[in-house]
């Protein structure tokens, strides 16, 4: 088949995957949120609440369409997505699609750099402990493994509050900068600043899992009849590390680097909330306390995207390392 | 060129409660491989073969107990020697094709062993695309992934790996398993190739039939013992010439022989083994 044609197959199979998915996204999130306590009409009027008549709430609730059954009012929301229209946020009092691209532009930088790191090194540091099977190193490496893996991540940033920002004074105690300053005029370093230990503890956090995982396939190889015949072409472990391990390694690791963006997403929610860091992950916690259906529904939304895009693209990577699984579309 | 002198191998095993024993893997080996020959051991499976070239190229697993004497080049083979030596003197073509990398392409993988052979950067990018050219592997198989390779190519591969280190000792171990006839000539050529060029090869195999048209030296290995090493024109006729017992039956039980099995003598030879 000519490479255009397997390309846009390729292509076509994998957003009608994409789609699948969103659209059971969508309808379980909605389903959630109908059977949730959440009184829409209540949480849009808030504190004005007392002052209005019941007669004025039934009007408000026909308006909106919470007389008809749940699957209309699915299908009206569904038609509303794919116009583009996510509704409008009542505790920011702005669009819903601007309320997360906002934020999003702000944990971007967290979730980037902490994942990046996370992975380069978790995997330098499996690879090492993997080819120095048995050694101090490897016990170190391994042992500070199973250390993080078994932290809460919001333990881990408290302590890191509690030391650096609080008795050390490294590091600032909250936000994406400093107090009364508008965030048009904060400087990059501040910003860096501030993203420091945040970024840190989910860091630390995300090593662990991308360490072992790396560690094992290594172990694995270094017992292998290539590690065997390598040898006996007179190459050292770290020849062998070097150019069988990294390869042989790089599978796992990218599995994990790529699935785990769910994982790391979760993480800083608990993160952001800890150093009151102003991201997507805040903003969900807010819309889940002030029932803010409309952006609640928004973020899932985005989310279940964020994270099927990343496993999409490690589908892809797939063949480019290992050449025995089927080819994808180049 | 190599002299194994008395040569045994103890593996240790776990029982019950940590008691460590161990198991005698071969014993009392002693054998000498001459420059330009091919020196074929022969034994079913666990006589030892493939151990013993382990011991050779020093690539034991942790934890074993040898005894008696390995002698390359008049100089005593020792642990730090054998890791000096590998794959620059010393070379393995193994018995299983999943030693090949399954990521790397063949020629890269060659090229490798190369530069761990001592060549620099460039040259072995050189030398590997001759080396695999020597073997009939033109330049598609050359640029292929293992898997993509036949059995035949694969071990092509393999013995271009041994080549390319210009080792002076190459331990070829079941070259031909799982071969079709015309392959299987093809690499046992190629081994012929490389005695001819003065080197020494260990051809280590099951199947006496397959060594004996270029072997030039044949041992015949049971359950850790040497039962006999003779010369390749020793097997023809009815093998009087044959000193042993085993290696006398094991001729004879040949297809193309007698086809016959002398149960009184395997049941004779085999009791002092097995107690």
């Amino acid at each position: 088949m000519a490479l255009d044609v397997r390309l846009t197959h390729w292509l076509a199979y994998r957003l009608l995957r994409l789609t699948l998915v969103l659209f059971c996204v969508a309808a379980l999130a909605f389903g959630l949120v109908m059977l949730s306590p959440i009184d829409p009409v209540d949480a849009y009027l808030g504190p004005q609440m007392a002052q209005v008549s019941p007669e004025q709430r039934a009007l408000i609730a026909e308006r909106w369409g919470f007389e008809s059954p749940p699957a209309v009012q699915f299908g009206h929301w569904l038609r509303q997505l794919l116009s583009g229209e996510l509704g409008w946020s009542h505790i920011y009092n702005q669009p819903v699609s601007e309320v997360i691209s906002q934020r999003f532009s702000r944990s971007i930088m967290l979730l980037s750099s902490a994942w990046l790191l996370s992975v380069l090194v978790g995997f330098a540091l499996g690879v090492i402990a993997g080819a120095k099977e048995g050694s101090t190193l490897d016990r170190v490496i391994s042992g500070y493994a199973y250390i993080t893996a078994s932290t809460p991540t919001f333990w881990l940033g408290i302590v890191g509050v509690l030391l650096f920002s609080v008795y050390l004074g490294w590091t600032p105690i909250c936000c994406a900068g400093p107090p009364g300053v508008l965030s048009q005029e904060v400087s990059l370093l501040t910003r860096l600043h501030h993203l420091a230990l945040p970024v840190a503890t989910l860091t630390l956090l995300g090593i662990a899992s991308i360490t072992l995982h790396t560690r094992t396939r290594m172990i694995a190889l270094m017992r292998s009849e290539i590690a065997t015949h390598a040898f006996a072409q007179g190459a050292s472990r770290i020849d062998i590390a070097w150019r069988h391990g990294i390869r042989h390694a790089s599978l796992p690791a990218l599995t994990l680097a790529f699935a785990s963006l769910g994982e790391l997403f979760g993480g800083a929610i608990l993160i952001e909330q800890i150093f009151a860091y102003p991201g997507l992950g805040q903003a969900t916690v807010e819309a889940g306390l002030r029932s803010d259906v409309p952006l609640l529904l928004g973020i899932a939304l985005f989310t279940a995207l964020f994270v099927s895009v990343g496993n999409l693209i490690a589908d892809s990577l797939y063949h480019l390392i290992d050449p025995r699984i089927e080819q994808g579309p180049l | 060129m190599l002299h194994i002198d008395r040569l045994t191998l103890q593996l240790p095993y776990y029982q019950p409660w940590w008691k460590r024993r161990w198991a005698t893997c071969f014993e009392q080996i002693s054998l000498s491989l001459m420059p330009g020959e091919i020196h074929a051991i022969v034994g079913a499976s666990g006589a030892g073969k493939s151990l013993l070239a382990c011991a050779i190229m020093g690539l034991l697993p942790e934890g074993a107990k040898t005894s008696g004497q390995l002698v390359f080049q008049s100089e005593p083979l020792t642990p730090a020697r054998q890791c000096q030596l590998r794959g620059r003197q010393l070379a393995l073509i193994p018995q299983s094709l999943s030693a090949l990398d399954p990521l790397v392409r063949s020629q890269r993988q060659v090229s490798w062993a190369a530069r761990r052979a001592g060549q620099a950067k460039a040259n072995a990018w050189k030398s590997a695309g001759q080396a695999l050219a020597h073997y009939q592997l033109n330049d598609a198989a050359q640029r292929a992934f293992p898997h993509e390779l036949s059995g035949g190519m694969a071990r092509r591969v393999l013995t271009a790996m041994a080549h390319v280190s210009h080792a002076q000792l190459i331990i070829a171990d079941e070259p031909s398993v799982g071969l079709d006839p015309r392959q299987r000539e093809r690499v046992m050529a190629a081994l012929k190739a490389l005695a001819d060029q003065g080197k020494a090869v260990m051809l280590i195999t099951h199947d006496l039939r397959h060594a004996l048209p270029i072997a030039d030296k044949v041992t015949i290995m049971r359950q850790g013992q040497c039962m006999e090493t003779t010369t390749a024109r020793a097997f023809q006729g009815s093998g009087d010439t044959l000193s042993s017992g085993y290696a006398k039956s094991l001729w004879q039980a040949l297809p193309d022989n007698a086809f016959s099995l002398p149960v009184a003598q395997v049941a004779a030879s085999k009791e002092p083994n097995s107690a």
